[in-house]
């Protein structure tokens, strides 16, 4: 029975994950492409993680619970990377799909929406 | 603002480090307690500078209400951007939105900018200079009034009630 959940949970990590890379092969261009690892591939994380805490719990004596760990760092530090690389590509003005926002919230100060 | 002692700068990062220090050790004999004791007392101190503000939590339920949304918003989240990855491609519509920001703490707006990132088909991409717009993209919005009204009730009203005075 715990087999079943377990594969099951690897899967679906496995599969997310992929989804997650699959994006930045899809997607057109470099603010699009920030979606794919930020987010698919943070429930596929998760799920590989959630059964690695239940085998090790089952498994050895007493329960684990560095996995829990893990997924709160990674859900703190992928916002912030993506954050920075979409800050550092509008610096850049990279090729972007949507309308790029007025160049410089700078100089737009006073007449923005 | 309240005044807070010298010797014990945030009294909630410091319970919250001893945790996570026992979570790391995966252990909870007595030296390891001590010792995340000690260490969620002297990390604090160490980086006063980075926490210049006290960390006020005026709402403690409204915050678990609030992350147990989160979670289930991210993993609505992992689904709408598989289907959308899945999909064709050339049939996004991205957009970028300029999000006015009624918030003023440094945290309140950190965390709004993670929930944003981690939530459906957005990703937070610059806060202006003054701090009170948050340039988010969207990765296909064909509403972008609807996506800052939702954002704004969803995600920063919470926010609010929880660290700031309203």
């Amino acid at each position: 029975m715990l087999e079943y959940l377990l594969s099951f949970l690897i899967l679906t990590g496995a599969a997310f994950t992929f989804i997650g890379s699959l994006g930045l092969l899809r997607l057109k261009d470099f603010y699009m492409r920030l979606h794919g690892p930020t987010k698919a591939t943070t429930l596929g994380v998760g799920s590989l993680l959630i059964a690695s805490a239940i085998f090790f719990s089952s498994r050895d004596t007493g329960i684990s619970l560095h996995e829990v760990l893990i997924t709160l760092f990674l859900f703190i530090t992928a916002p912030v990377s993506a954050h920075l690389l979409a800050k550092a590509a509008l610096h850049l003005d990279l090729h972007s799909r949507a309308k790029t926002p007025v160049k410089s919230t700078q100089q737009e100060k006073g007449n923005r929406l | 603002m309240t005044t807070r002692p010298r010797f014990l700068p945030h009294p909630i990062l410091s319970p919250l480090l001893t945790g996570l220090w026992l979570l790391l050790t995966n252990s909870v004999s007595p030296g390891q307690i001590l010792l995340g004791l000690l260490l969620g007392w002297v990390i604090p101190l160490l980086t006063l500078r980075f926490w210049p503000e006290a960390i006020t939590i005026r709402r403690p339920f409204t915050l678990i209400r609030y992350i147990g949304l989160l979670l289930y918003d991210i993993i609505i989240a992992n689904f709408t951007v598989a289907r959308l990855i899945l999909g064709n491609p050339d049939r996004l519509k991205p957009v970028f939105i300029e999000l006015p920001l009624d918030l003023t703490s440094s945290l309140a707006i950190g965390l709004l900018t993670n929930s944003i990132t981690l939530t459906p088909g957005t990703v937070s991409a610059r806060l202006s200079e003054d701090g009170r717009y948050l340039l988010v993209h969207a990765l296909n919005e064909n509403d972008p009034d609807n996506l800052i009204a939702t954002i704004k009730d969803r995600y920063e009203r919470p926010l609010r009630e929880i660290f700031e005075q309203c």
